[in-house]
């Protein structure tokens, strides 16, 4: 019977990583940022704009990993 | 290669820029101990068991030359001579990544053998097998000392942290990923680093293309400049050459960089051909390079744009671009002196995370190919043959440390005698330099013998390394790159003609052996790919594939030059 990759494809580290990132960077975007920040990125809320792309980027992945899993072939194929 | 000078380009990173760093390492590590899982041969280990695919080894295939060098260099180059950089991808890297997609993945990955050195000894036998084996084994292991080395350089100015410090912790880490998972964790990680700095260097642009007031305020800050407007542009590159001649400068544009530079480069380095070779089929195996084309056509604007608005946003790049170097910055800081300028706490993390991801793929890239070679076609083929298989990949293990411990010796070396890193270099450009013109003789030429495979290579070399010694010693008066693209340009000739002299007076290696070799003694079956299952669909087309991203360089050629 051929069975689903499961935890470790690729993608899903990928989403992983990007969805802590994203997180984290709207979280300080929204709430922890000072005045100087924006100053210093020209007036930009850049680690907003950052953290949404990012959670973006993380549910594609997410959504290609689940809709389209591996299969991997049983034995050595 | 005097990578950074002493300017301060300190960076105040925060708890949480560490945190994200941080964040990435156990990601880095994780991997490593996921990949393990899927190794029990050497074959795993040393090439991930031929079962990745396309889209992850298509962005290995960039992400492994995204090192440090690439990545400062060519925002320094960005910062100091502006548009024309972009022939380094467009005309420098996509024809040639075409080119080994289409034309030259059929033998490689056809013949099975599995590194480029084995392609050679299959082909001509021992002789060139040992040149190209040993010179290649010892570049890597050595430019990994060099990339090392550049990291913890790096570390030391925005960070602060000791150069030592960050040379063994650097090492451990890609040294813990590389045993555990092997070519696979390297693989992945390559990958992930793709996307980290991709994430990193977009919001920089943004952030640089709102500063310098958009796209039109860039171009006015750049015709206002002291570059003037001509950096704007990216042919004829008169600057770039150091070629006073448009004329000239574009022949030398085409036919050095682009022709003999790229295509020796990218065609014959086993550290990028081997992310085609652990494809899981020929169809994933020839759209490796040309998946990776597409990107790398659009890395240079997130890479050379942050360049050349630092030259205009960063003071001390600004004065010392105007001809006043007293602050004692170089070009080669513009990357990092500019996410010091523009970028908050949080998304400098991202930035920093990056900078550290790219300088550890690259030598990951080195010691994974390295140890593939030194197991396969040193140790196998010479030292002890006909072992179980279980004995290999020991030995691949022990040769990734063993490749690391010398890597580490390599990048203390190098931060003795800092202009140790030029010499290095220098030597391995003149291995690389005669390879292409081997390889295309010998995939299209079925007469050419075992005899001139070695001997062209040696001669080859020798011609890189006397327009070399000829360029040092004032002899022959080139500027700029041109005593590198004529120094290649002679070693081609040189081993071509040698090959060809040697060949007719040489008896050719039997045909019988040459099958999957050697166009016209391959069955058209063997070069072709399957087009079923997952390979169907016209997207999934290497020729097509190939083709669109042809124009799409020729478009953007048309819209930037």
């Amino acid at each position: 019977m051929a069975r689903k990759a499961g935890l470790f494809d690729l993608r899903l580290v990928i989403a992983l990583l990007f969805g802590v990132y994203g997180i984290v960077l709207t979280v300080v975007g929204l709430g922890f940022t000072s005045s100087d920040d924006l100053a210093k990125a020209d007036g930009l809320n850049i680690n907003l704009w950052s953290g949404v792309g990012m959670v973006v980027l993380a549910v594609l992945f997410a959504v290609w990993n689940f809709a389209r899993p591996v299969v991997v072939p049983d034995g050595d194929s | 290669m005097p990578v950074l000078a002493e300017a301060d380009l300190r960076l105040d990173a925060g708890p949480l820029d560490y945190a994200l760093l941080a964040v990435y390492f156990v990601f880095v590590l994780g991997i490593g101990f996921l990949a393990r899982r899927s190794v029990s041969s050497s074959l795993d280990f040393l090439l991930s068991g031929r079962s990745l695919p396309a889209w992850v080894t298509g962005l290995a295939f960039i992400s492994a030359n995204l090192g440090a060098i690439e990545l400062l260099g060519m925002a320094a180059n960005g910062a100091q001579y502006g548009m024309a950089t972009v022939h380094y991808y467009w005309i420098g890297a996509i024809p040639a990544m075409v080119f080994l997609g289409l034309v030259m993945m059929p033998f490689y990955y056809g013949s099975k053998v599995r590194s480029v050195p084995e392609f050679l000894r299959r082909r001509f036998g021992t002789g060139a097998h040992l040149v190209n084996a040993i010179s290649f084994a010892v570049a890597q292991v050595l430019i990994a000392g060099v990339n090392l080395y550049a990291l913890a350089f790096l570390l030391n100015l925005m960070l602060g942290w000791p150069i030592p410090l960050s040379v063994v912790i650097a090492a451990v880490i890609v040294l813990a990923y590389t045993t555990l998972g092997g070519l696979s964790a390297a693989i992945y990680n390559e990958v992930l680093q793709f996307f980290v700095i991709i994430a990193a260097l977009t919001p920089l642009t943004v952030v640089g293309l709102h500063k310098v007031g958009g796209w039109q305020g860039l171009v006015d800050k750049v015709t206002a400049g002291p570059g003037g407007a001509e950096q704007l542009s990216a042919w004829p590159a008169t600057e770039l050459t150091g070629i006073a001649n448009p004329v000239l400068s574009v022949i030398g544009i085409v036919l050095g960089l682009g022709f003999v530079l790229s295509f020796g480069y990218w065609t014959t380095n086993f550290a990028e051909v081997q992310r085609a070779l652990s494809a899981k089929s020929m169809s994933a195996a020839k759209r490796t390079p040309i998946i990776g084309a597409f990107p790398k056509a659009f890395i240079p604007f997130v890479i050379i744009i942050p360049g050349i608005i630092a030259a205009i946003v960063v003071p001390e790049l600004a004065a010392l671009k105007a001809g006043d170097g007293s602050s004692g910055i170089v070009y080669n800081n513009a990357l990092p002196a500019l996410i010091g300028e523009l970028l908050p706490n949080g998304m400098l993390g991202v930035a920093i995370t990056g900078l550290l991801a790219s300088f550890m793929a690259g030598v990951a890239a080195n010691v994974s190919s390295f140890n593939t070679v030194f197991t396969y076609d040193l140790w196998q083929s010479y030292v002890r043959k006909d072992r179980p298989d279980g004995y290999y990949l020991k030995v691949g293990r022990y040769a990734t440390v063993g490749g690391i411990v010398i890597a580490v010796g390599t990048a203390f070396l190098a931060a003795g005698y800092g202009n140790i890193m030029d010499y290095i270099q220098a030597l391995f450009s003149f291995f690389n330099a005669p390879l292409f013109a081997t390889f295309i003789l010998g995939m299209f030429w079925k007469r050419m013998s075992a005899a001139a495979g070695w001997s062209g290579l040696v001669a080859g070399t020798l011609a890189a390394v006397a327009v070399f010694v000829l360029a040092e010693t004032g002899v022959l008066d080139l500027p700029g790159q041109g005593a590198s693209f004529i120094g290649a340009g002679a070693a081609f000739v040189v081993d071509i003609v040698v090959s060809v002299a040697v060949t007719s007076v040489t008896r050719p290696v039997p045909a019988s052996q040459l099958t999957g070799l050697v166009y016209g003694l391959t069955p058209k079956a063997d070069r072709a790919h399957e087009s079923t299952g997952e390979n169907a669909g016209w997207y999934r087309s290497p020729a097509l594939l190939g083709g669109l991203v042809i124009a799409l360089t020729v478009v953007l050629n048309i819209v930037f030059g």
